[in-house]
């Protein structure tokens, strides 16, 4: 349901001026309400100003994904728009644009349609339009680039046929044309440019860091080290010493579950960042730490163990897994390990708040605005029906992995700007960052096969054991969680499939980092399948073809299973072998996989490794070459293909490859969070440390030329990354690497 | 008051000795294109040029950067016309882009003094600028890229 929209209140509501022709669109079909209507929701506004300006809202979170740059071309295109004359701006936070959560690599699976639809409407109103001034048959009307077009008549602008465009009826979603692909200028196209490119270069691009307002103040937090830690008391008078510092605000401790709630300790307010964190450290807080400082990662290696070989749940279950076991001919049998990850965004979380009467203005790299409405709304106690007046004013972010998804700091802006009656930015140091994240939790897991007297696979076993996400909404969680993200959903055609979790308690905040539990559980399977290459003699590209098998759609809503797909019927969804098996070929071919994995194929100390996986409801493939010198570790090349149904904007998919594979270097290499005492070790950049430039070749992508439904490409790049990296280096070395990160190898 | 000239401008900020550069360009300046990352010199994305040299703002106390000339991406060309900001926005570098003023003051520093850097030349120069998103491949294209542009110019 598509519908005009003339009330000015709601049109200030999201920056726009009252002028000119604005659709709001609703694609809930089920109560097609009036634009007064509270109920009215809709995805995303297209506007036409008098001028001939086009605004386009975009209501997801700009974070490096370039969805700011992508979802509008949908529009654009559609509309038949000069990319030139548009504009683009970040919608507010608001349960009328449907789910604004940035996360879960959705957003072009998730709009695809609805905005190509938003652009038609427009562009068939304004037809509509000239052929009304015009008095011809809207058949004889063209549009394009910005204008309409007759035989005779000549042309006419946008800006020529706006007002008589909204004095038209909406025309139904079933009388739209939506372009073919074929039509496409800008979707598809691999030469648009950033819409924030020429901001980012400039240094006006404003992040969560960056929001100034008159009077603000600057507020830097000392949070207990351990989760559930309490202020006993503290002493300030050596802060209120330091020049600048204001006062000190002590936030309330911590109850379970954590959510995304503040984690208490002392805020130091004042006139600058440094003012405030001199004064953090001249803070003398004696900490009631509780019982989550009896939680040491290296101690709890060996509860973990101990869980792993008694899983507590089975989730999938295909034939007889342990019968198979007695009765093989081999069994093959590995143990993997990925420590703790956290999230490092270049910008810490950062958000500023300012109480203004009833309203919250708050702006805030969120990933999420509607959930940080809700948690606003909480911290501050405010009625359900008041939620309009919180206000969040997404920003750009500077990174987001998922860390951007936990508005934490967004609550504790809010409440500091009311306690202190001051406009308050909450900065992050990266301290904070790396040692209070919702990190990705440590993981053990066990991997079995079993062959027969004819080298076939007949059996596959993966038990996993972490600390659940779940622990962090539900303290009593101890299941392990995920299983859809790389466990349960493995793709071969194997007869006998066993599943297993494990369990433990939670002491630390667990959370989603980008491709979330795939990170670990296909850096398990994927270096396993190698496993299988070895121990069968076969060329692991095709031990990885035979394992997948013919081509087919995996039911996996079978044996036992309840597989969430991502959200999506697997009916329209499906998890399929032929597409999985496609980018393997495409990657391998275009790495020159058949020669370089021969026997000398490589020159000495080189390796080539494979890792292939659907996540996201996208298909990715990786091939890495490394070069070894004793416990030296050279990246010579990078090989990503992907198919990721039809590409609205390749340069932007390239890019998240790109991305996707240093992430998933540094995992590799780098990526270890302990505790000790239920105090994380780590600090910063030194001792939490990412992959830098020269330790990065040229990165190779391929995107296959697709005509299946649109998915993401955020996060699939990053899982086989690791499994190809870690299979290059047995190749090149003969030595498995099955505990990450690689702490005996140096990334030169 | 500690005096020194931002971008071509004379400034005086009431700031103390020991405020890193950084904080007095973002809080007090309201510079906020150059960015914090990690306070302690391991990131790059606070660099800014001091006395015509890369340097990390957020190491340097304003004690030191007294009297000095600083520019910062604000002040590095009028309107993003430097070789290098065109090279960014040509090869699409930027993600999230919150690294990227840091990542082109560093390369600034970098073809000042090596006009025509190879590659290894720019993985030296260009190592201590963290890039979380990974754009590091295409930071390399676009440095070789403005250095093309730039030999150009010149002759």
């Amino acid at each position: 349901m598509i519908k005009k929209i003339t009330r000015r209140n709601f049109l200030q509501g999201v920056g726009l001026s009252a002028g000119g022709l604005t659709l709001g669109m609703q694609f809930s079909v089920a109560n097609a309400a009036t634009i007064e209507d509270k109920s009215f929701a809709p995805d995303v506004f297209v506007s036409i100003a008098d001028n001939g300006q086009v605004t386009i809202i975009s209501h997801r979170s700009e974070m490096g994904q370039g969805i700011r740059s992508s979802l509008p071309l949908l529009v654009a295109d559609e509309l038949e728009a000069d990319w030139n004359r548009v504009t683009v701006e970040q919608g507010l936070g608001d349960t009328k644009y449907g789910s604004q959560n940035t996360d879960g690599s959705r957003s072009v699976r998730k709009n695809y349609i609805k905005l190509k639809q938003a652009g038609a409407t427009a562009r068939t109103m304004l037809q509509q339009a000239a052929a009304k001034i015009w008095s011809v048959p809207v058949s004889e009307v063209t549009i394009y680039n910005h204008q309409a077009k007759h035989k005779s008549k000549g042309m006419l602008d946008f800006k020529d046929l706006v007002k008589v465009a909204a004095t038209l009826d909406v025309p139904s979603k079933d009388n739209l044309t939506l372009k073919t692909e074929a039509q496409h200028r800008y979707v598809g196209k691999d030469n648009m440019s950033l819409l924030d490119g020429k901001d980012i270069v400039t240094g006006r691009a404003m992040y969560g860091f960056d929001t100034e307002l008159p009077g603000m103040k600057y507020a830097v937090i000392a949070r207990p080290p351990v989760v559930y830690g309490k202020v006993k008391s503290y002493d300030d008078s050596e802060t209120l010493k330091v020049p600048g510092v204001i006062k000190t605000v002590e936030l309330p401790a911590l109850t379970p579950p954590v959510m995304f709630k503040m984690l208490g300790g002392v805020a130091v307010i004042a006139e600058n960042t440094w003012a405030a964190i001199k004064g953090r450290e001249a803070l003398k807080i004696v900490w009631e730490h509780g019982k989550n400082a009896s939680y040491s990662t290296h101690d709890h290696e060996a509860v973990f163990i101990k869980a792993l070989d008694d899983p507590k749940e089975t989730p999938r279950v295909r034939g007889d897994f342990d019968a198979v076991k007695k009765t093989a001919h081999q069994i093959i049998s590995a143990d993997y390990h990925v420590a703790g990850l956290a999230h490092a965004t270049m910008e810490p979380p950062a958000a500023t708040a300012q109480i203004d009467g009833d309203i919250v203005n708050v702006w805030a790299c969120t990933q999420t605005p509607q959930g940080a409405q809700q948690n606003v709304m909480g911290t501050l106690q405010m009625a359900k029906e008041d939620m309009a007046n919180i206000k969040i004013n997404v920003t750009l972010l500077g990174g987001g992995f998922g860390r951007k998804s936990k508005p934490d700091f967004v609550a504790e802006a809010a409440f500091l700007a009311k306690q202190t009656g001051l406009p308050i930015k909450v900065q992050w140091t990266r301290e904070d960052e790396i040692k209070h994240g919702y990190y990705h939790s440590p993981s053990y897991q066990k991997l079995e096969a079993t062959l027969d007297e004819n080298n076939a696979v007949t059996g596959w076993y993966h038990a996993m054991v972490n600390h659940p996400i779940m622990s962090t909404f539900n303290p009593m969680a101890k299941t392990a969680g995920m299983v859809d993200l790389g466990l349960g959903d493995v793709m071969y055609d194997i007869p006998n499939i066993k599943i297993a979790l494990g369990e433990t308690e939670t002491f630390m905040r667990i959370g989603w980092v980008r491709s979330v539990t795939n990170i670990n559980n296909v850096f398990a399977a994927g270096s396993f399948t190698d496993e299988l290459a070895s121990a069968r003699k076969l060329n692991p590209k095709d031990n990885l073809l035979q394992l997948i098998g013919k081509d087919q759609h995996v039911d996996l809503n079978k044996d036992k299973y309840a597989y969430s797909n991502y959200g999506e019927n697997i009916k329209d969804y499906p998890a399929d072998t032929a597409r999985l098996k496609k980018v393997i070929e495409l990657v391998a071919e275009k790495s020159g996989w058949d020669a370089k994995s021969q026997k000398n194929g490589l020159p000495k100390g080189h390796g080539i490794g494979i890792a292939a996986h659907r996540s996201f409801l996208s298909y990715v493939a990786i091939v890495v070459v490394v070069s070894t010198e004793g416990n030296k570790v050279k990246i010579e090349d990078i090989h990503m293909a992907a198919d990721i149904g039809k590409v609205v904007n390749p340069d932007r998919v390239r890019s998240q490859l790109e991305g996707a594979a240093m992430f998933g270097a540094s995992i590799a290499f780098y990526g270890e969070v302990t505790a000790k005492d239920g105090v994380v070790e780590q600090n910063n950049f030194n001792d939490y440390q990412l992959v830098r430039m020269h330790q990065i070749p040229k990165i190779h992508t391929y995107l296959v030329d697709s005509d299946e439904k649109p998915t993401g490409i955020g996060e699939p790049g990053v899982p086989p990354f690791a499994p190809a990296l870690c299979n290059a280096l047995f190749n090149a070395t003969g030595e498995r690497y099955r505990r990450l990160p690689l702490k005996s190898l140096t990334l030169v | 008051m500690i005096k020194l000239t931002i971008n071509g401008k004379l400034t005086e900020l009431d700031v103390a000795d020991d405020m890193p550069l950084l904080w007095a360009l973002r809080d007090v300046a309201k510079l906020t294109g150059s960015k914090y990352g990690c306070g302690k010199g391991l990131c790059g994305a606070c660099t800014v040029h001091i006395d015509g040299q890369a340097s990390r703002a957020c190491i340097t106390p304003m004690s030191y950067a007294q009297g000095k000339n600083i520019t910062t991406i604000e002040g590095f060309s009028d309107d993003g016309e430097h070789a290098l900001q065109q090279a960014w926005q040509k090869f699409n570098v930027a993600q999230c882009g919150y690294c990227q003023p840091g990542q082109i003051m560093s390369a600034a520093g970098l073809l000042k003094n090596n006009p025509n850097p190879s590659d290894a030349d720019i993985d030296q120069a260009m190592s201590g600028n963290i890039c979380r998103c990974g754009t590091y491949p295409r930071i390399r294209e676009a440095i070789h890229h403005a250095a093309k542009t730039l030999s150009g110019e010149k002759s």
